[in-house]
């Protein structure tokens, strides 16, 4: 446990160190990656704990960036938008539960896959908000006490939000609701003869998922400074689920591993694109690339790269 | 009818493009059926069945013997997928197995796109009904919707005689109902699922030839599998009259919101008939269980 405890401490202040040491760019893939551990967080919980398959993750992210970017729009300090776009995601999150209380497996997996469709239309239709397909430009965010918050303070707090989000996920699997989630997983219908409270757990497992996306969502929005309705579509739901399956479902380290894979990724495809014996490949060339790293991955890792580990 | 001029129109191309999800659907609900996998790449084995069908065409062969060629080249890809793809991965859980499915889809959408001088084009499938127009009464129809209509109609007929009187489709229907039942009989589980991997890519293929007339052929086509999907799942994911029931009513839904709905409606129509339907039936309307171990 104490060494637990030291890797955490130790962890902890290399990534609070790295935003000093690296380069801008280094630095938002470290943002990035951070984001993606806080969305990534909460998909875990639902997919990876609760067992409940969601393919519209990005549309609460998505719901996340247009609150956060139109709260702090209009004067709103971080302090409290940053809470609201959780918390409006987490409203929409019991929203896609709705109808999730009574499905399970593929039938859910649908659901929220056309719940995110729907998020996404709406968000492209509704151009007085939203600023439709063109878009919206994200200012830097502003908070009570930091007027400008600059692209290092945006990462530290990513990072620190990261981090609260794996330890509190930590703690939770290990309350007594946090095991229920698991039950839920495992034999839902052995888990409701002990009392668990299925339809209400699955509620709580989407709302807190969408809270955690809406979070990162918000964060999102500030470090890219653009936000468009396409951005948040449904191969985004994927990746999210894909960068989980490939860390390991069901597992902490899963969630750090799969969002490094997921942003190294672009990377390990630029280094493909070299090998190509004209100048530059057609297009399509990024998407086949995906497909076949996503292919081989999981032919070789099927319990993911945190299972892997675990298997030598 | 009077009040609705647009009325016959719109119902047949309603039809014709939901016999295409229903093919698409079909494709799933197989494979679903037999396999308990979802393939999230059959709307791009569809757009690859358009494809093949263009290059043999661009070969010099007629159209009919075009569509039958697709076909057949895509239920061998089928059989190559299964093999090379799906066994290696059988016993696994299902997440993985679903995202192996979608990393095929990328593959096959990007693949295709990187052909030299096709893949990024919108290409025309040349047919030798194009342009046709039959007229009923007052109402013009389009020879396009109509050969769509009878190759889907014939295609099902097809199957139901395969799966209600062949050794084979029994062997497949007894696969499907019990795994474990069917090998002590004597079933070959792993050349069942091959040979339906086979025959929901040969159904895809043709779905793909049949959608050229109306959307023509291009590397996007595949999305098409993203309302088929929920077209399937509408009807009952697992039941084969369940999946043309959802492919032919989000069709109509379609036709009919296109031109008597605002813009967008379209566009998520098959979305918020799927959360309908599963809000008042949560294992579609021919589905008899929603609880899958997934």
């Amino acid at each position: 446990m104490r060494r637990q405890q030291a890797l955490w401490l130790l962890a902890g202040l290399t990534l609070f160190g790295a935003p000093w040491l690296l380069s801008p760019w280094g630095l938002s893939q470290l943002g990035f990656i951070a984001i993606y551990v806080i969305a990534g967080a909460g998909l875990m919980l639902l997919a990876g704990f609760a067992g409940q398959l969601s393919l519209c993750h990005a549309a609460f992210i998505g719901i996340g960036a247009y609150v956060e970017a139109l709260l702090q729009a209009r004067g709103w300090p971080l302090e409290a938008s940053l809470p609201a776009s959780a918390l409006i995601a987490a409203l929409f999150g019991v929203l896609a539960a709705w109808p999730a209380r009574r499905l399970a497996g593929i039938y859910l997996a649908i659901a929220t896959l056309s719940f995110g469709f729907i998020v996404q239309e709406v968000l492209a239709r509704w151009e007085a908000l939203t600023g439709g397909n063109a878009g919206m430009v994200v200012a830097a965010a502003h908070s009570v006490f930091v007027p400008t918050i600059d692209a290092t303070q945006l990462v530290w707090l990513a990072l620190a939000l990261a981090l609260a989000c794996l330890w509190g996920l930590g703690r939770l699997l290990h309350s007594s609701g946090g095991r229920a989630f698991v039950a839920l997983r495992d034999d839902a219908v052995a888990a409701a003869i002990l009392g668990v409270a299925t339809a209400r757990v699955k509620m709580l497992a989407f709302a807190l998922a969408a809270a955690l996306g809406g979070l990162a969502g918000a964060l999102y929005a500030h470090q890219l400074r653009f936000i468009s309705p396409e951005q948040f579509d449904w191969v985004m739901s994927v990746e999210l689920l894909m960068m989980l399956v490939i860390g390991g479902l069901g597992t902490r380290a899963g969630i750090v591993l799969g969002a490094v894979f997921l942003i190294a990724l672009p990377q390990a495809i630029g280094l493909l694109r070299d090998l190509w014996p004209t100048a530059t490949p057609p297009a399509g060339f990024e998407l086949c690339a995906f497909g076949l790293i996503l292919v081989l991955t999981l032919r070789f890792a099927p319990a993911g790269l945190a299972g892997w580990r675990r298997n030598l | 009818m009077s009040l609705f001029p647009q009325f016959l129109p719109l119902a047949i191309a309603g039809i014709a493009v939901g016999c295409v999800y229903a093919l698409v659907a079909l494709g799933f609900t197989l494979i679903y059926k037999a396999t308990a996998v979802v393939n999230f790449a059959q709307g791009e084995l569809m757009m690859l069945g358009g494809f093949v069908a263009l290059a043999l065409v661009a070969t010099g062969w007629p159209w009919l013997l075009a569509l039958a060629g697709a076909a057949i080249l895509c239920a061998l890809f089928g059989l190559l997928v299964e093999r090379l793809l799906l066994r290696p991965l059988s016993g696994q859980p299902h997440i993985p197995i679903i995202m192996s499915t979608l990393g095929l889809g990328f593959m096959l959408k990007g693949g295709v796109t990187m052909l030299p001088g096709w893949g990024a084009e919108t290409h025309a499938l040349p047919t030798p009904f194009a342009g046709l127009v039959l007229t009923l009464g007052a109402t013009p129809l389009a020879a396009d919707h109509l050969v769509v209509i009878a190759t889907t109609a014939l295609l099902g007929l097809l199957l139901f005689v395969f799966f209600r009187f062949t050794r084979l489709g029994k062997a497949l229907r007894a696969t499907a109902q019990n795994p474990l039942g069917a090998r002590l009989i004597g079933v070959s589980l792993p050349r069942m699922h091959g040979l339906i991997w086979a025959l929901a890519a040969a159904l895809a293929a043709v779905a793909g030839v049949l959608l050229a007339p109306i959307t023509f052929v291009h590397a996007q086509m595949g999305f098409i599998g993203l309302k088929a999907l929920p077209a399937a799942v509408i009807g009952g994911l697992g039941s084969i009259p369940g999946a043309v029931a959802g492919g032919l009513l989000l069709g109509l839904v379609e036709s009919f919101a296109g031109f008597y709905a605002p813009d967008g409606i379209k566009d998520i129509a098959a979305h918020v008939l799927v959360l309908a339907v599963l809000l008042l039936r949560p294992a579609g309307l021919y589905g008899d269980h929603a609880q899958e171990n997934i």
